[in-house]
């Protein structure tokens, strides 16, 4: 007891950070990461619980005390490996999961105190082990001789690839864009997660024997009956959510007005920041608005401000409570200079002669009663409406279903939304040996359930494999 | 990495034909589906209709003008050369079937696209007219090729060089007037062009499909970069098109959208242009 109470004295350490006044105007990372003295003295703070509450909160099961203890030793290479057996992206996740929510909310430390900072942890032995140069492979089993189609090298199509190469299957990504990644190179930003850290991890999956191949839309290149015919012996479709949601509102095809998705698909994956090194263009507004409160929106936000915007609001139709992004989010976009709007909803958009949006028409809202999510719903306030000048939108309040994929699978059963309808403990299909998990199963969620889905699948998958009536062809 | 295995200047060098090896994509491709190409690891990418395909050979046609840095720098691009990246077949194809007397009106490069479809409609059994137009003789692509598919066949051009002095609604017109069992009339050519081939046909009632080649970034659906008001919808051209029925497109708000870039690409081009001297 009196290790314990020793313990809890040692406060929560902070990440050191760029100055969020600089920071708004470049695209580097925002938090500079551990020292290894800060990660040890984090790490330290742990209680090494016997039951341990946090990774039960891991999508992945990550065994948190084992690698948290191995930075507290000073092993950070060790601790690195620990969290690869259950995490083929651990630099990733260190960065985007929304710990708070996860396994930094069971933890005992945080009943009285805050809690371990498990996600800056992880984030340091990633890198700790990145930057030391030599990632050693483990030991890969002799061939199944399975081969297995990974559709989509999104976060849940790169862990199933990784869980299923080191139990001895062949395994192949079929990329629809030039990059791998999925969502980690086209949606999140270069400041929040350097692309060269995806680089290294998917480089980490072909040095195991991962095969991706690029511009391949599978549904227009191949069918997944193709991929069958082809000798692949089941198939995983990670394909992500894809089609942009709009409002539907008046002059919302105005020129100057994005989904969130081109935006960002513009400045991070085609680095239209870079432009004109890079030939992609994106528009720089001077009075930016964003719609929308998630992660994306907050993503948006800050690339308008580094792009070189004077202002840039976040328009939110309901309050701060309610904001869906992570509370460190909306609290790094507010220190970079982001005004939110709550309780405010566009209406409409007013334009110049050449199409481009000069203005946008909103009306104030205040909550009503909860709604089916159990948030209050936001109501109209009479006589609220104002225009708001803007000479840029980014509309970012989700996406639907992309049938590229869905459309082209005869017999694969989809909910009335469009996604593809699997089992949440396996990723089953309606379909034999097609297997899916992701933003098309569960609409947009984030990087780390992606991840869980894509380690489910792979058990459930293995197991199919190895099961030899299933794959006689 | 896409091998270009053929090079053909055409129009006066001002049109550049490539023969790309591409497999898989030849072996898929239909008419009217387009393809998107990102030339080098800086380059952007563009969507491009292909002009043929070669299930055989393994080849993909495309047919493009220069009009600005993506395309100056894929001209830059000889036989035996590489593309980084080519993705396709992509967009719906065309619908073809047996309707009677089918119009295809074809101008500038949009000829190249119409070629395949032409040919398409042709092969089912229709009477093809094809009128194909340019604002000078020179300018004139794939006619041999569009003649050969067409049970009539008329030419245009703006100044009168060649052909019929006039554009190729003038042809249409007439045509609309003279006879009065067109069933479909196919318009694929620069914005205004289909603009003005929907408003002749709209007078006579016949359906008009257009192909419509707007700005797009994953063309996949994913971004929306591409999406035009159709019947008063939202369409994205990556997916639900490329073709429309004319009559419902509002091609003014489409000519306003593909110029949003305008001053990015000639900033663009002057600087690809300063670097090729």
């Amino acid at each position: 007891m009196a290790e314990k109470e020793k313990k809890e004295k040692i406060p929560r350490q902070p990440m050191p950070e760029q100055d969020p006044k600089v920071r708004s105007r470049n695209f580097e990372e925002v938090p500079y990461g551990y020292t290894p003295e800060l990660a040890q003295k984090e790490a330290n703070r742990c209680l090494q619980c016997k039951k341990p509450k946090c990774t039960e909160g891991c999508p992945v099961g990550v065994k948190i005390p084992e690698f948290v203890n191995l930075i507290a030793g000073g092993d950070f290479i060790g601790a690195a490996k620990k969290l690869k057996e259950d995490n083929s992206l651990p630099a990733v996740c260190g960065r985007v999961c929304p710990q708070e929510s996860q396994c930094e909310s069971l933890c005992i430390l945080g009943k009285k105190d805050e809690p371990v900072a498990v996600g800056r942890l992880e984030r340091f032995a990633a890198d700790y082990e990145r930057k030391q140069g030599t990632v050693d492979l483990p030991q890969i089993p002799p061939s199944t001789g399975k081969k297995v189609a990974v559709v989509g090298s999104g976060p849940a199509g790169l862990t199933l690839a990784g869980d299923l190469v080191k139990q001895g299957h062949q395994v192949t990504i079929f990329e629809a864009l030039h990059k791998p990644g999925g969502v980690l190179v086209y949606g999140i930003p270069e400041f929040r997660l350097p692309k060269a850290i995806v680089d290294a991890e998917v480089d980490y999956l072909q040095r195991l024997g991962v095969e991706i191949k690029y511009n391949y839309v599978i549904g227009k290149i191949l069918t997944v009956d193709e991929l069958f015919a082809m000798g692949y012996h089941a198939v995983f479709l990670g394909v992500g959510a894809g089609l942009p949601v709009f409002m539907n509102i008046p002059g919302e095809n105005l020129c100057g007005i994005y989904s969130a998705n081109e935006y960002l698909t513009r400045s991070n994956l085609m680095k239209a920041y870079l432009f004109p090194q890079y030939d992609t263009p994106i528009a720089v507004g001077k009075h930016v608005a964003v719609i929308g409160g998630g992660n994306v929106a907050m993503d948006s936000a800050r690339t308008a401000l580094r792009l070189g915007a004077e202002t840039v609001h976040i328009v939110y139709r309901r309050s701060k409570t309610e904001l869906p992004a992570r509370a460190e989010e909306a609290h790094h976009a507010e220190q970079e200079g982001v005004q939110f709007k709550f309780l405010t909803n566009p209406l409409r958009y007013i334009g110049n002669n050449d199409g481009w949006v000069t203005g946008m028409e909103c009306m104030e809202m205040e909550l009503g009663e909860p709604d089916e999510s159990g948030r209050r719903r936001p109501v109209p306030k009479k006589d609220s409406n104002f225009i708001l000048d803007v000479d840029l939108v980014v509309v970012s309040i989700g996406t639907g279903a992309n049938p590229i994929i869905t459309g082209t699978v005869p017999n694969l059963e989809l909910n009335k939304w469009g996604y593809i309808v699997a089992d949440p403990e396996t990723g089953k299909t309606s379909r034999e040996g097609v297997y899916a998990g992701g933003d098309i199963v569960t609409g947009s969620a984030t990087v780390i359930l992606a991840m869980g889905a894509g380690r489910n699948s792979s058990k459930a998958m293995h197991e199919y494999l190895m099961n030899k009536s299933n794959t006689v062809a | 990495m896409f091998k270009i295995v053929e090079k053909r200047e055409m129009a006066g060098n001002t049109v550049c034909h490539l023969k790309i090896d591409a497999p898989l994509i030849a072996k898929k491709a239909q008419p009217g589906q387009f393809v998107v190409l990102r030339a080098n690891e800086t380059g952007e990418r563009i969507p491009l209709t292909m002009a043929g395909n070669d299930p055989a050979k393994g080849t993909i046609d495309i047919i493009f003008q220069v009009v600005g840095k993506s395309t100056a720098l894929l001209r830059t691009f000889n036989k035996g050369d590489a593309i980084l990246d080519v993705i396709g077949p992509l967009g719906k194809p065309t619908h073809v079937e047996k309707l009677g007397t089918v119009i295809c009106v074809g101008g500038g490069t949009g000829i190249a696209v119409l070629y395949p479809i032409t040919r398409a409609f042709k092969e089912i059994g229709n009477h093809v007219i094809s009128i194909v137009g340019a604002r000078t003789k020179d300018l004139l692509i794939m006619e041999a090729e569009m003649k050969g598919v067409s049970d009539e066949f008329f030419v245009t051009t703006d100044d009168g060089s060649y052909g019929r002095h006039g554009f190729v609604t003038d042809a249409l017109k007439d045509l609309l007037d003279a006879r009065k069992d067109v069933k479909l009339v196919i318009g694929i050519g620069p914005i205004p062009m289909m603009k003005f081939v929907c408003k002749t046909t709209e007078v006579y009632g016949i359906k008009t499909m257009v192909s419509l080649n707007t700005i797009m970034v994953d063309a996949t659906g994913m971004c929306g970069a591409c999406r035009a008001t159709v019947g008063g919808k939202t369409q994205f051209c990556c997916v639900d098109g490329p073709e429309f029925d004319g009559h419902q497109v509002n091609f003014d708000e489409l000519m306003k959208r593909q110029a949003a870039y305008l001053k990015e690409e000639r900033q663009s081009y002057e600087r690809f242009q300063k670097e090729q001297r």
